[in-house]
């Protein structure tokens, strides 16, 4: 039953190809993601970035590859596993994806109800300091209508944090926000990593973002439907062979001018 | 915090006693998915006097942890017992700190009212909604001077698509509906007919009921169910699309551009299927006539042409007509109201049904004592 590995890497994905009806969007995309690791997806507007977030959290299955939590295959596991599994998973949805017809607090709370042993009130209490961490506290009675989108993500990383996941990934955080509700959000990224050691997997574009928070990213390419860089971004902007990897990083600056230096 | 997705190993709790401490030992993993020791459960025997947290071989923990310590923490402080936690990494003191904060703070809202204040809200609701009612009303009335005044900018194209979806693809049920009302007219007639040995006025009986009432009757509560709903839910998800304040902002009425159409369509259409779903009801009970009590289908039409005159058909279509805008208004109301949720766009599609039968039988009523007045 027990077959993961205390030393494996968060995530392991290796030759992973992604696709809807025949037609493939991704093909051998490889890499780890290490554990308390903030790690980007990044790549242009439809490179395939949240086609492989749904395909690493279990929406779509992949046609070929596989992906490991902690050493164990998420693919090949039974159904009953699966959901095991993805109980320790947490996905912030763009734009929140809360139930409109449950205010903040019972939105946090549903997972608890559904999956932990806890009482009413010891749930409530959960919820209420999930939403504290993300800079809700006081609006457990409002519903999701009434809010802004700000919070609506703010809520909805809540949600994601219920049942405590060791992986959270997150769906473009960062769209639709000023830049300086983004930047509290990048905050809270970092600081709920520090505190509960998860591990982060962020799909963006967000150039703000990347640079202030990801330790690592993988680029995806549209033309190459697949990676075509890995590694520190900030190491990446300049010294990349790539110079598709060094003009999206450097802000769609001619990069060709500044080739890195042998 | 965790680090795995493996199955917990055990969770435990070790009470020592150090020179009258208790020390109490966290161990193994704690997985909020899983049943945790309680309090009390480990506090086995007499109240300590002194107590320490350690933190001993964890696997891995979550809010399970968090939840055990706090509620000892509590214990302690309900007791009066010194509790030591200093031994605990940051993290568990940070998050400690956290739900203490939540639990001092949190105020538990009282959404209890008095009789007064329920009444005057519930006045204050109605009175809103009346008048948002007469507004809807007053804009649905400028929409249609304006389509009278300028035809050519009113929106022919979206009235025609309306037409098909609300009428064309409409025929089938009302054709069967129809059809079977008007069976279930003759049998229920034909028995009570026979006894007099008046078996040809089943014809009068049927041919009248479907032309003056259910044709028009049965037409607008397929309509109401079908298109009403449509109407409210389309409408309701341009609004929680901002589709709605887009059309605001370009300086159109949503009224002109989007209640239109649909009103005209329907009020058009209504009476057509009317006539469809009387025709059809006679022809039901033209077959019953004949299975039942070997009426001969020509003596059944020719004494339906004489139990009806024209005077009943315009009075079922003049109902149908209207039948066909107020059901169009229930619907565009209750979408152009509805609150931007998928919650909303449901209770305005259900609001819509309920709203659009309500004004269906309403309507049928004053058009009954109308009617009679009338002498029609």
């Amino acid at each position: 039953m027990n077959t993961a590995d205390l030393n494996a890497p968060a995530i392991d994905v290796s030759g992973l190809e992604c696709g809807y009806d025949g037609n493939v969007l991704l093909k051998n995309v490889s890499f780890q993601v290490k554990r308390g690791e903030i790690f980007f997806i990044i790549g242009g507007s439809g490179c395939g970035k949240s086609t492989l977030l749904r395909h690493l959290v279990g929406l779509n299955m992949p046609t070929a590859g596989a992906v490991k939590f902690f050493g164990e295959c998420f693919n090949s596991a039974t159904g009953e596993r699966q959901r095991e599994m993805l109980k320790r998973i947490g996905v912030l949805y763009q734009g929140g994806a809360l139930w409109s017809s449950l205010n903040l607090l019972e939105n946090v709370m549903l997972p608890l109800e559904e999956y932990t042993p806890l009482n009413a009130a010891e749930r409530a209490e959960l919820a209420c300091m999930k939403l504290t961490q993300v800079g809700l506290s006081g609006y457990d009675g409002y519903y999701p209508a009434e809010i802004s989108g700000g919070m609506r993500k703010r809520a909805g990383l809540a949600r994601a944090l219920a049942l405590d996941p060791t992986i959270v990934f997150f769906d473009e955080p960062s769209a639709g926000l000023d830049p300086l509700t983004s930047r509290r959000l990048d905050e809270l990224i970092v600081n709920l990593r520090d505190l509960l050691g998860m591990t982060c997997v962020v799909v963006s574009h967000e150039l703000a973002s990347i640079f202030a928070i990801a330790d690592r990213v993988v680029m995806l390419d549209k033309q190459q439907k697949g990676i075509i860089a890995e590694g520190d971004p900030r190491v990446l902007v300049t010294d990349s062979k790539d110079v598709r990897v060094r003009e999206f990083l450097g802000r769609g600056e001619d990069a060709r001018q500044k080739e890195p230096s042998p | 915090m965790p680090e795995t997705i493996t199955t917990p190993a055990e969770t435990r709790v070790q009470l020592r006693t150090d020179g009258g401490c208790m020390l109490i030992e966290l161990q193994g993993a704690w997985h909020i998915t899983e049943t945790r020791p309680t309090w009390p459960a480990v506090l086995d025997g007499p109240d300590p006097t002194q107590i320490k947290l350690v933190w001993g071989r964890l696997a891995d923990w979550d809010s399970a942890l968090l939840l055990f310590v706090y509620e000892v923490r509590q214990w302690c402080r309900t007791k009066n017992v010194p509790c030591d936690l200093s031994a605990l990494p940051d993290a568990m003191q940070k998050l400690l700190h956290q739900l203490e904060v939540v639990n001092e703070t949190r105020i538990v809202s009282d959404h209890s009212r008095d009789f007064l204040t329920f009444v005057g809200l519930a006045v204050q609701d109605v009175w809103g909604k009346t008048r948002e009612s007469s507004t809807f009303l007053g804009e649905c009335v400028i929409g249609g001077i304006a389509l009278i005044k300028k035809p050519h900018k009113f929106r022919w194209r979206d009235c025609v698509d309306e037409m098909q979806q609300c009428g064309a693809m409409a025929l089938p049920i009302v054709g069967l509906i129809s059809l079977l009302v008007g069976v279930i007219m003759a049998y229920q007639s034909a028995v009570l007919m026979r006894q007099f040995g008046a078996d040809i006025y089943v014809a009068d009986a049927v041919g009248l009921m479907m032309v003056r009432e259910m044709g028009a009757m049965m037409t607008a509560i397929i309509l109401a169910g079908r298109t009403g709903a449509a109407f409210a839910a389309t409408l309701g998800n341009m609004k929680a699309g901002e589709e709605i304040d887009a059309l605001q902002t370009l300086g159109i009425r949503p009224v002109e551009f989007l209640v239109m159409p649909r009103l005209v369509a329907l009020g058009v259409m209504m009476p057509l299927l009317a006539l469809y779903a009387n025709g059809l009801g006679i022809f039901g009970g033209m077959i019953v006539s004949l299975g039942l009590l070997d009426i001969p289908p020509t003596a059944y039409w020719v004494e339906t042409q004489t139990a009806i005159d024209m005077s009943d058909i315009s009075t079922g279509l003049i109902k149908a007509a209207t039948f066909g805008v107020l059901v169009g208004l229930a619907g565009c109301h209750r979408g152009l109201r509805a609150e931007r949720s998928a919650v909303g766009v449901g209770r305005a599609t259900t609001s819509a049904v309920v709203m659009g039968l309500l004004l269906i039988i309403v309507a049928d009523a004053l058009f009954a004592v109308a009617f009679n007045v009338l002498g029609w």
